[in-house]
């Protein structure tokens, strides 16, 4: 048998559903769900936590997954490493079906995946150091190797001085990083994060985060993290899908997904990072002009489709007359400049139609929110 | 003389709860994580074991010792050869223990969180490397405390077993103090129990506690 021919014989053949063919990117997908679905069995009968879920996951992106509780993060999270055992639909790790793994093929399948939890689950009657070991100790490596290895990460995750202290005796944020130690001690190709900054103070969120943009920079790694907070995201995902009811209500890069959310359960999550209108002004605002000299509020939204930053100068002569600024601000997310500005518009020749025009051409969405003297 | 007498009770006393309770250790622990784990949702279910298993360890349990040690005399029989002393209060002494304690490692073995096992099995963990490195461990300070407990019960049945001719503290207390009116001896018999039970208690709690690092 020559060796093309063998070679093709290992190659399974592409289904016609997986549009290999028309999506050459899905084929180096690191991670991907196919028709993925998960029912449980509830008292009030089967509840579907996951339905119809397609996605690709691409090596060394951080991949957000968010929604609200109950969304089914946790179950879609889990069936990369079948914690979590699907009810329907494939789950393929670097093109291999994961879902006919015997124990064997199992436990090699998640020691190439580290897993972070929200709550640590560290062992409370093992030190730190027992605890980066253990999943060395039962993969039988040696001890040699093993000490090697396991100061080699305590030192990567800045807890050197630690290793003889238990659990109980580390803040939250050391005892998570005992868990990334532990989660990377077998050299994984992926990493799970199940909220794994959500029991943390936000301090120590950032030094999570960013001892997990350092790892996926340096060791280029895949990481796929759920969360419930946007702040998340917005810190340090690629990209991002928005979970709701088992189904995917949303997905693609963060900056898109920020700046110009199409769901309203991507709005919701959105709220507690976007600068509402502030209640004072809420209060004096009004439908129609009161007087001539009424001044004209506008909502600028710029969703980053454009890379540079507003020019304001230019923005502010276009509309004319005096513009005050209520409320505004701009942040970059994966270079794209987002964000919003909140302006008052008085004396100005054009009326709040013109204005809103005019408006358009330097933010994607321009809105009157009203009239205030 | 009654000191003799006493030495002799307390050597069997002693005999008498080490042996059963050794056994009881040894089997008790293996029985509980079989409970543990082949229960619904366990790392080896298998409900129809579970609940035969439970079944049986109940039935054991809810026997009173002083019925049970007679009932099991014709087993007692085929085991040590005899009905009478020492050796033959070992069985239905052993037998009384084993689900007793069971039941207790059942329980700290259950309190073991499920996350700890959930992240064993995510760092590539086998099933029994489960039980060996995160149940047994994470269970122990509580297997410890419910061991304590399973000692001192012991040796409150192990009283009743001089009703087989066992001997033992209990005996020499039962014959001296009810039968024979002395008072003396059963207040000597009373104080060591009490101070066996308290040192038993002490040592016990102090080795949880030393073991809990949570």
């Amino acid at each position: 048998m020559s060796a093309a021919f063998q070679r093709r014989l290992e190659i399974p053949e592409p289904h016609n559903a997986d549009h290999t063919e028309l999506h050459p990117e899905l084929n180096r997908a690191h991670v991907r769900f196919i028709g993925l679905g998960k029912t449980y069995n509830g008292q009030q009968g089967p509840v579907a936590a996951l339905q119809g879920i397609d996605l690709a996951i691409q090596r060394g992106e951080v991949f957000g997954i968010i929604g609200r509780s109950g969304a089914g993060k946790s179950s879609l999270i889990r069936t990369i490493n079948r914690l979590e055992q699907p009810s329907s639909g494939r789950v393929l790790i670097d093109q291999v079906d994961i879902g006919e793994f015997d124990e064997d093929r199992l436990v090699a399948l998640r020691r190439r995946i580290g897993m972070i939890f929200q709550h640590f689950n560290l062992m409370s009657a093992k030190t730190v150091w027992q605890n980066v070991e253990l999943p060395l100790k039962v993969a039988g490596v040696s001890k040699e190797k093993r000490e090697q290895k396991v100061r080699e990460l305590l030192e990567l995750v800045g807890l050197e001085g630690k290793h003889k202290a238990y659990p109980a005796q580390l803040s939250g944020g050391q005892k998570q990083r005992v868990g990334i130690a532990r989660a990377l001690v077998h050299d994984p190709q992926i990493l799970l994060c199940d909220e794994a900054t959500s029991a943390l103070d936000p301090e120590t969120t950032q030094s999570i985060l960013g001892l997990l943009r350092e790892i996926n920079k340096r060791l280029g790694l895949t990481i796929v993290l759920i969360t419930h907070e946007m702040a998340v995201i917005r810190e340090i995902c690629d990209r991002v899908v928005v979970l709701e009811h088992g189904r995917i209500v949303e997905q693609g890069p963060v900056w898109e997904v920020f700046g110009n959310p199409q769901h309203d359960v991507s709005k919701t999550l959105l709220a507690p990072l976007q600068h509402a209108l502030p209640e004072e002004l809420q209060r004096r605002l009004q439908p129609q002009p009161a007087s001539p000299d009424a001044a004209v509020v506008l909502r600028l939204q710029f969703t980053g489709s454009q890379r540079d930053e507003p020019d304001l100068a230019a923005l502010f002569s276009a509309l004319g007359g005096r513009v005050r600024l209520l409320q505004g601000g701009v942040e970059r997310i994966q270079g794209h400049a987002l964000g919003q500005l909140l302006l008052a518009v008085a004396g100005s020749s054009l009326d709040a139609e013109a204005l809103q025009k005019r408006a358009n051409n330097w933010a994607q969405h321009v809105e009157v929110l009203g009239y205030v003297v | 003389m009654w000191f003799d007498r006493l030495l002799q009770g307390f050597i069997d006393t002693f005999l008498m709860v080490g042996v059963s309770s050794l056994i009881a250790l040894l089997a008790g622990i293996p029985l509980a994580v079989i409970l543990v784990t082949s229960s619904k949702g366990g790392i080896y279910e298998a409900p129809t074991l579970n609940r035969a298993l439970g079944a049986f360890v109940n039935l054991f349990r809810s026997i009173p010792f002083l019925i049970l040690m007679v009932a099991l005399i014709p087993f007692t029989r085929l085991i040590v050869g005899t009905t009478y002393g020492v050796w033959a209060a070992v069985v239905p002494l052993t037998i009384a223990a084993t689900p007793f304690f069971a039941r207790i490692a059942e329980v700290s073995l259950r309190e073991v969180d499920h996350g700890l096992i959930e992240a064993a099995q995510a760092m590539g963990c086998r099933r029994w490397h489960i039980v060996w490195h995160v149940l047994l461990p994470e269970a122990l300070p509580g297997i410890v405390g419910g061991f304590t407990i399973t000692l001192v019960t012991m040796i409150n049945s192990s009283a009743m077993a001089g009703a087989i001719g066992a001997g033992g503290l209990g005996d020499i207390a039962y014959r001296y103090g009810y039968q024979r009116f002395d008072s003396q001896i059963m207040l000597i018999v009373i104080v060591l129990l009490v101070l066996v039970v308290a040192a038993i208690q002490l040592g016990g709690d102090r080795l949880a506690r030393g073991l809990n690092k949570r």
